[in-house]
């Protein structure tokens, strides 16, 4: 009954903490964007450039601390993944639960090709992405009739049959004991093993990822993308063909996850069915939607925050995936376009919480 | 053999109709997958197996307690999670069942622990042959219990005020509001009745394999879903039937084809009646308008 009591509490403390974190973190996080967004050219090309030599020199201030650098490399792991996830939910609109499978589709390939078949890393990465997207547009035909909440049970379907495959058939992938001793990558004859070399190479992933969902955003591809996420029926007599554009979105994001899981598989040299559940899904959809769906700084902010929350949560690392469900519902009804939303990031928009404050100062934009 | 596994199959497909009826009615009103439904389910095996264990209650209060229970963790799961965004965009509802569907397995992770907690035996389990059909007594009590359950259902629905107020709301519910029914009532009574059901369901199923663990709830939840839509989603009567189908066709694929891939024939039964009869075998199609 104690017990009880202090789960109770517990539970309590934590959704209001977590309501107080999300009203705060909203305030915090439009202020941000805004000057971020409002900034001119010569300020902005300093912070990219200052971003990306804090990002590249990481190694040499971390690197003596080999756990923080393991959860430094798994942060980023989340982050290609979460993006990966964004393209089909945040750009498509497609509600897809089953994300998890093209990364252990990508994992299972880049194992059992590099054990069995003896293939280099690289190889097998590229292999990854062709398995996984081809899975994607496996996916992507039977469910193009479905939308929003009966689209997500087919994917978590399709989620749960690929885990019974991995877990069933256990002459081709070794059932639930999963496969050890996956080599790591070799480039030109030196076999990668540092926590720092591969921290670079899921950085370059990363970069990669953040390099294609933005110019997908700007390309013919990616306006079809969106205008099927706001109003399909409108696109389609716009000229835009749905399926095609809703496969394409599923297969760039399975791809995407499968080279993620590519990397999980040498970067941690063994694989089992556990890695890929139904859990790990919904803690990617998560981070898209605690950032904010369709926004890449968003996601890439929410897969941070997110993928580090559990190492400072050490305390109360049971209550770590009920915290996640209240996170979802609170999300939901507070702020349900996500800590850095997409219109925000027009740099039109003045979100409504400083907008009251910058009230006096008489700037006056056009806003909705 | 082959008559065992219908019967098998049977008692498993009602339990599955069961918890189709509660998905069923609340898509019906709120147009909402209650993702959470089968969580419920699992509420209310925990509560009813705390009654008997904690509190030593016969099975009977128990098992009321445990819909009861279950009832009430429907309304409040309403409550917060849901009722805040019914105006706002689907998917965001949806999204937050899901987020409720995590809280209350975790939830239950905490309270009663991870492991399989077996449930007492209460009932003398006998083998009884009807012509040389295989009946066992946990069997028939789940026909029974069923039966029982669905006709007091449709009484309340058919025959009833609220009943009728439920169907209005289902039907539209901003002319039920101008009609004098008093909706937010309705969609409560409605979360509460289709919990409790589902808690019957989880119950049962506590009582068929003795055991009673946090995730029980999870993939039941899924397989009442696909056999909500296979009767055709918002149609009691296709909610019982799909349930059933559901149950023998997984008990038989689980028997003849492979038992490893027993929860994979769910998928596949959705896939295909998504894509052949996308409104179900008794339900009504719809156009989409602009």
């Amino acid at each position: 009954m104690q017990n009880l009591l202090q789960i109770f509490f517990t539970l309590l403390a934590a959704g209001i903490s977590l309501y107080i974190l999300i009203r705060f973190g909203s305030y915090v996080f439009d202020l941000a964007t805004y000057k971020i967004v409002n900034l001119t050219k010569g300020p902005r090309m300093v912070a990219v450039l200052g971003g990306l030599s804090i990002l590249l020199a990481l190694p040499f201030m971390i690197g003596n601390m080999p756990y923080l650098f393991r959860t430094v490399i798994i942060i980023t792991l989340y982050i290609v993944l979460a993006l990966s996830l964004n393209l089909v939910i945040g750009f498509a609109g497609q509600l897809s639960m089953g994300h998890s499978a093209f990364y252990g589709i990508g994992a299972y390939t880049t194992a059992l090709l590099m054990v069995e078949a003896k293939w280099s890393f690289w190889l097998a990465l590229l292999a990854s992405a062709v398995v996984a997207s081809l899975f994607g547009f496996l996916l992507g035909i039977p469910t193009l009739r479905l939308k929003g909440d009966y689209l997500a049970i087919a994917t978590i379907g399709f989620g749960e049959l690929v885990r019974l495959v991995l877990i069933n058939w256990v002459s081709f992938t070794r059932g639930p004991a999963g496969i050890p001793g996956i080599p790591g990558p070799s480039l030109f004859g030196y076999t990668i093993h540092t926590n720092a070399d591969y921290y670079y190479i899921i950085l370059a992933l990363m970069l990669l990822t953040v390099v294609i969902s933005n110019r997908l955003l700007n390309s013919r591809l990616g306006r079809g993308l969106i205008a099927i996420r706001d109003d399909e029926i409108a696109a389609e007599a716009m000229g835009i063909n749905p399926a095609t554009v809703k496969i394409m979105a599923f297969v760039l994001g399975a791809a995407i996850a499968g080279v993620a899981g590519s990397f999980f598989a040498s970067y941690i040299h063994y694989v089992n069915p556990d890695n890929f559940t139904y859990v790990e899904s919904v803690v990617i959809l998560c981070m898209v939607v605690l950032g904010g769906t369709g926004s890449i700084p968003g996601v890439i902010a929410g897969a941070i925050i997110l993928a580090a929350l559990p190492e400072f949560l050490r305390d109360i690392s049971t209550y770590r995936y009920a915290i996640y469900g209240m996170l979802l519902i609170l999300m939901m009804i507070n702020r349900p376009q996500g800590m850095i939303g997409m219109e925000l990031l027009k740099g039109k928009l003045k979100p409504k919480s400083i907008r009251l404050r910058l009230k006096k100062g008489g700037r006056s934009h056009a806003n909705s | 053999m082959f008559l065992d596994q219908l019967s098998n199959g049977l008692a498993i497909g009602s339990i599955y109709a069961l918890t189709a009826v509660g998905f069923t009615m609340v898509y019906g009103i709120v147009r909402l997958i209650n993702f959470a439904h089968g969580d419920v389910y699992m509420l209310g095996s925990f509560l009813a197996l705390t009654a008997i264990t904690v509190f030593h209650l016969p099975l009977i209060p128990a098992f009321l307690i445990g819909m009861i229970g279950a009832g009430f963790f429907g309304v409040i799961l309403a409550y917060f999670a849901y009722k805040p965004l019914f105006e706002a965009p689907r998917i965001n509802l949806f999204l937050s069942a899901i987020g409720a569907s995590i809280f209350l397995e975790n939830f239950s992770m905490l309270a009663w622990g991870p492991q399989t907690n077996s449930f007492p035996k209460l009932i003398e389990n006998n083998v009884y042959r009807f012509a040389g059909f295989p009946v066992s007594t946990l069997q028939l009590v789940i026909f029974g219990t069923t039966v029982v359950l669905v006709i007091i259902l449709s009484y309340i629905v058919n025959k009833t005020r609220m009943g009728r107020a439920m169907r209005c709301t289902a039907q539209d519910m901003d002319a039920a509001r101008l009609m004098g029914v008093n909706t937010n009532r309705i969609v409560y009574m409605t979360f509460a009745l289709g919990s409790g059901l589902g808690a019957a369901a989880g119950v049962l199923v506590g009582m068929y394999y003795q055991a009673v663990f946090p995730m029980m709830g999870f993939m039941p939840g899924l397989k009442a879903f696909i056999a909500a839509v296979l009767g055709g989603i918002g149609s009691i009567p296709g909610a019982m039937l799909g349930g059933l189908i559901m149950g023998i066709s997984e008990t038989f694929g689980a028997a003849y084809i492979s038992s490893g891939y027993r929860d994979g024939f769910a998928f596949i039964i959705l896939i295909i009646i998504l894509l052949f009869k996308p409104s179900g075998l008794l339900g009504k199609s719809h156009q989409e308008k602009v």
